[in-house]
């Protein structure tokens, strides 16, 4: 019962709020994907729990701020032996580390309805500046970001000890997203 | 090089083919079985793609070896049974067509399972089935059953040799034989 009123009360306290972080990301309709290349074969993946904190205004894109966080045990890639083997502490470490970060330090518009996102993104404890290229479009009430960026597995220490070895597996990984966002401002 | 010449042995591509592909496939499934039973490691995973590359080669170079045999008329049966000639046949049919499928559920389990096949890390492989769990799942065992029923028929196929060579004595291991008719052979 106290829990009900408890989750009751948070539950009015985020509908009060909610107005005033005016951005919400639609889960159902994005997708955060990756692409790791095998001795040349290359495997995708999806992560299925993500959320994402936005204000941004595409008329004053440098007043914007985005913070994004990935459920890394939300992992879906190959089968279970692979799914159990990205869990451990060489890769994604994700019991003890569950979640990927990403924390925008400056937005610069790129041309039209395209945006330059630089950030740290925070993996395992390890944090990178990285720029993300977004590009905007918006149907109905909805804006669609998508994008891509390549990151280096190693620097973010994922796959340690014996699959460190990049003839093996790539260290490039290629990230590929697909937001659906409702409330941002029309471009 | 005219096959119809030489009907008491097959034809030199014949006889190649036939032996780089027995050591193929024999090498492909012992190495099958062994990798599979390895712990998840980069070793392991190597030898997967070495297994899929080898399963490429095989089912490339059975393709030639079946436009090569439908050409080109192999010698005549040696005198024997009629359920006996029957027997060596549909061994030999059977054989041909698990080696187009044994490596083809292979490449369609790989498939499914979210691993697309890149011959030689350089030559992708295209997708003929999606990449869907339950599928993988359901294709995964039919591969070893088919890989077993081809081991299976290559000791029928073996024996029924061994047993022409060694106690009919009529010389027919010859016909296959990479050096060429020999003595003893005949």
């Amino acid at each position: 019962m106290k829990t009900y009123f408890v989750a009751s009360a948070l539950a009015l306290l985020a509908a009060w709020a909610g107005p005033a972080c005016a951005q919400k990301l639609i889960p159902a309709q994005s997708e955060i994907s990756f692409t790791s290349k095998q001795m040349g074969a290359p495997m995708e993946g999806k992560f299925k729990k993500f959320d994402a904190q936005i204000g941004f205004d595409p008329k004053k894109p440098e007043a914007g701020s985005i913070a994004f966080s990935i459920d890394l045990s939300s992992v879906q890639i190959g089968d279970a032996d692979t799914l159990a083997e990205l869990a451990k502490p060489g890769w994604f470490d994700s019991k003890r580390m569950p979640q990927a970060t990403f924390q925008s330090s400056g937005i610069k518009a790129a041309g039209p309805g395209k945006f330059d996102i630089a950030g740290k993104l925070n993996i395992k404890g390890n944090a990178r500046d990285v720029t993300v290229p977004v590009t905007l479009t918006q149907t109905a009430g909805t804006t669609l970001a998508t994008g891509g960026f390549v990151i280096k597995r190693l620097e973010f220490k994922i796959g340690e000890g014996d699959w460190a070895d990049t003839s093996m597996v790539a260290n490039d990984v290629q990230v590929k997203f697909k937001l659906a966002l409702t409330g941002v401002g029309a471009l | 090089m005219n096959s119809a010449t030489t009907a008491s042995r097959y034809s030199s591509t014949a006889i190649g083919l036939h032996w780089v592909l027995a050591l193929a496939i024999i090498g492909s499934f012992s190495f099958g079985l062994y990798m599979t039973d390895l712990p998840v490691s980069p070793q392991r995973l190597r030898y997967y793609n070495y297994h899929k590359w080898a399963g490429a080669c095989i089912l490339a170079l059975s393709a030639l070896r079946l436009l090569w045999r439908l050409t080109h008329r192999p010698p005549a049966d040696l005198p024997m049974p009629a359920w006996q000639q029957r027997a060596a046949h549909a061994t030999h049919q059977l054989l041909y067509v698990l080696f187009f499928a044994v490596p083809l559920v292979g490449w369609a389990y790989s498939s499914a399972a979210g691993y697309p096949v890149v011959v030689f890390g350089v030559l992708p492989l295209p997708d003929f089935v999606p990449v869907d769990k339950d599928l993988a799942a359901l294709i995964k065992p039919f591969h070893k059953y088919l890989a077993f029923t081809m081991a299976a028929l290559v000791l029928v196929h073996v024996a029924g040799a061994l047993k022409h060579h060694f106690l009919d004595r009529d010389g027919l291991l010859a016909r296959m034989w990479p050096a060429g008719p020999r003595k003893d052979f005949a």
